[in-house]
């Protein structure tokens, strides 16, 4: 079949070597960051709430005082980042996963169940067993769609969307089916054995182990993406899937499956340390959409590694500060969904005035093909 | 037996109107070249719009809304996604999220931070004379709210345009091959435009169908995913309206599987149901391995 994903042959490789953080990176990160606050103040404004109000709570809740900052805004950055650095890989390599969403909650079910039947076990077993099961859980999920790519061409864009509601359901039925807390009156599984909870980084605070793993993937990915020969690939099939096939000699197939892998191991890693470092038990709703905010994690930070560690805790404050908002000005937390998307598309618009070595020059593996054929 | 089969057949169409109105649109914004993930959005804003319009307790000014909603979420798609050339799935991607978060804020602020459950009247069925008297199949096809009878007019309108005129031949070939018809003289960008304008307007009806036809109210997030399944729709009935129509009542039937299954008493949990639809969509998707796929061309590219 003819191969609609776009782009590949329009990314270009020698960006990523041009892509550090630059004073003119940062800059453009901050007139994104206070225009779309300024929209929001206006929006708040026109909605008829008292905007003033409502920002100082978001400041508050987020990163005005320390204990909003870690036992909110890094709790909540922890899964964005993980999830953030699945799709960042998956995009670099021009693969399109959209479902991280699922491979977390696939991921926060199998390190549930683990920790559900071997409670008994001491920490130092069952900890490593339990995130290390999420995330095989979370790469054998993504692997369906690594499958049905390789082997069947299906896009992957339509199947991890469709694996997406699958694992939600699949999720419903375990917390009403097998996984239902005895009582059978709640949609959620038995609380875990203490033995599997992360142990707290700052005492005082509800600030969990789960960010250092957070932080550890993402200076790892950085480094591996840059400096090894993995790494290389992922970025050679992202650039130009033919040329790296014939040129560079790289199984496409593999590499794609191998990404795909990867990119929903950290997924579901991330969903068993929301079960391990947070919940505490398997629930329904157990993401409010990690998976989805996580595009939006990604794309700003250009798919850069270490940069979606800094925009996922934005984002992880942004949502941690909206719950102060929707307490203290009773304005919708939602809304805060909307200013990230308002967020890309202010950066897909900067894009295409400001010219590739802006922040969004780093757009490599989302940029229309085309320069050349611009009308 | 009987009648749990024509509740049964009853309950696939109804589920498969909106999804068919979605499917089509998305049908000819693919058939030009753009893959538009945020038809999701387009649904969502469909089915606000019309709670919106139906405020003013009219359902015509409720569809009217719906359907001018989801045109404005595809204006806001095609400004980004075909005017200024930013990547397809990344617009689309923005475009849902940012219409899940509006319509949410907007919601709780206008309707209470509960959401009171709202109740708006819904249109009735329409039986069409004698049609409608086919036994088994006549009241599941010919007594069906009125947007499932606009499924019934733009397939056949959809494939005139596509395949019978001028400009359906060129929106067809920009899907193939934008440079060339460029070259021709065609203004690659405008007919984009005029077709997302117009999946907008049918996906927005589909949104509306959900509130004004069938659930009567609102929820946040309600799209569930229909917007989505449109898009594997497209591809299952093979960028052709009749497929598009096919595959959209082999939905339908999937996901009103459960019905027949209560009434005939069986028990299986019921969220095997729930995610049946998307099981088959990859299994249908799977099986076109090896076989040749005829997508457009252009797919997902600037033009």
């Amino acid at each position: 079949m003819s191969d609609p994903i776009p782009d590949r042959e329009a990314v270009r490789t020698g960006g990523w070597r041009q892509r550090r953080p630059s004073l003119a990176t940062g800059a453009a990160a901050a007139v994104v960051a206070v225009v779309s606050l300024a929209v929001l103040w206006l929006a708040l404004r026109l909605a008829g709430f008292d905007a003033s109000l409502a920002l100082g709570a978001l400041w508050r809740g987020s990163f005005g005082n320390w204990y909003a900052l870690t036992s909110s805004t890094l709790v909540r950055a922890t899964p964005l980042v993980l999830t953030g650095l699945a799709v960042a890989v998956a995009f670099r390599a021009g693969v399109w996963n959209i479902g991280a969403d699922g491979q977390l909650l696939v991921g926060a079910a199998v390190a549930t169940a683990v920790g559900l039947a071997l409670g008994a076990a001491p920490a130092w077993v069952l900890l490593p067993l339990a995130l290390g099961a999420g995330a095989v859980g979370g790469g054998c999920w993504a692997g369906i769609a690594a499958l049905l790519r390789t082997r069947f061409g299906v896009l992957e864009v339509i199947s991890t969307i469709m694996l997406n509601f699958v694992a939600l359901d699949l999720v419903g039925y375990l917390v009403r089916g097998p996984l239902q807390e005895p009582s059978h009156a709640y949609p959620q599984s038995n609380p875990i054995s203490a033995a599997m909870h992360l142990p707290i980084l700052i005492a005082g605070t509800r600030l969990h182990w789960g960010f250092v793993a957070a932080v550890a993937a993402a200076a790892l990915l950085w480094w591996g993406m840059r400096s090894t020969a993995a790494g290389f690939r992922v970025r050679a099939i992202g650039a130009n899937a033919d040329a790296a096939r014939v040129a560079g000699r790289i199984d496409v197939a593999r590499t794609t499956t191998n990404v795909l892998l990867l990119s929903g191991a950290l997924s579901g890693l991330a969903g068993a340390i929301e079960v391990s470092g947070v919940t505490f038990a398997l629930y329904e709703n157990i993401s409010p959409g990690y998976g989805y905010t996580a595009i939006a994690v990604a794309l700003l930070a250009g798919l850069d590694p270490l940069a979606v560690l800094g925009t996922g805790i934005l984002f992880g404050g942004l949502e941690a500060g909206a719950l102060s908002m929707q307490r203290e000005a009773s304005v919708p937390s939602v809304v805060v969904t909307a200013v990230e998307a308002a967020l890309v598309l202010v950066l897909l618009a900067l894009s295409r005035r400001g010219g590739s070595t802006s922040i969004i020059g780093r757009f490599a593996g989302a940029r229309p093909s085309s320069e050349e054929e611009a009308s | 037996m009987t009648g749990a089969l024509t509740s049964f057949l009853e309950a696939s169409v109804r589920t498969a109107t909106p999804l068919a109105l979605a499917a089509l649109g998305e049908l000819l914004v693919e058939r030009a070249g753009v893959i538009n993930i945020g038809l999701e959005g387009i649904v969502l804003g469909g089915a606000f719009g019309a709670l919106l319009g139906a405020g003013s307790n009219s359902l015509t000014i409720g569809f009217i809304v719906g359907c001018t909603a989801g045109v404005a979420v595809a204006a806001l798609f095609a400004l980004f996604a075909v005017t200024m050339r930013a990547d397809q799935i990344i617009t689309g991607t923005a475009v849902n999220l940012l219409v899940l978060g509006l319509t949410g804020a907007l919601y709780r602020g206008l309707y209470g931070a509960t959401g009171a459950a709202l109740t708006i009247p819904t249109t009735g069925s329409v039986a069409v004379p004698l049609l409608a008297r086919i036994p088994v199949l006549g009241s599941a096809l010919f007594e069906q709210p009125p947007p499932t009878y606009l499924v019934y007019l733009t397939v056949p309108v959809l494939w005139w345009w596509l395949y019978r005129t001028h400009s359906g031949l060129a929106v067809r070939a920009i899907g193939e091959r934008p440079e060339s018809v460029r070259v021709a003289g065609v203004d690659t960008h405008r007919w984009r435009w005029v077709t997302l304008l117009v999946a907008g307007g049918l996906g927005g009806v589909a949104g509306a169908t959900l509130v004004l036809s069938q659930s009567g109210t609102f929820a946040e997030g309600m799209s569930a995913g229909r917007g989505f399944i449109a898009i594997a729709i497209v591809v299952l009935g093979r960028w052709r309206p009749m497929g598009v129509l096919i595959a959209s009542l082999l939905f339908g039937a999937a996901s009103a599987l459960q019905y027949l299954f209560q009434a005939m008493g069986w028990r299986v949990p019921y969220q095997l149901f729930l995610a049946l639809p998307y099981v088959l969509t990859l299994l249908a998707l799977a099986g076109f391995a090896g076989r040749k796929i005829e997508a457009p061309a252009s797919l997902g590219h600037a033009a």
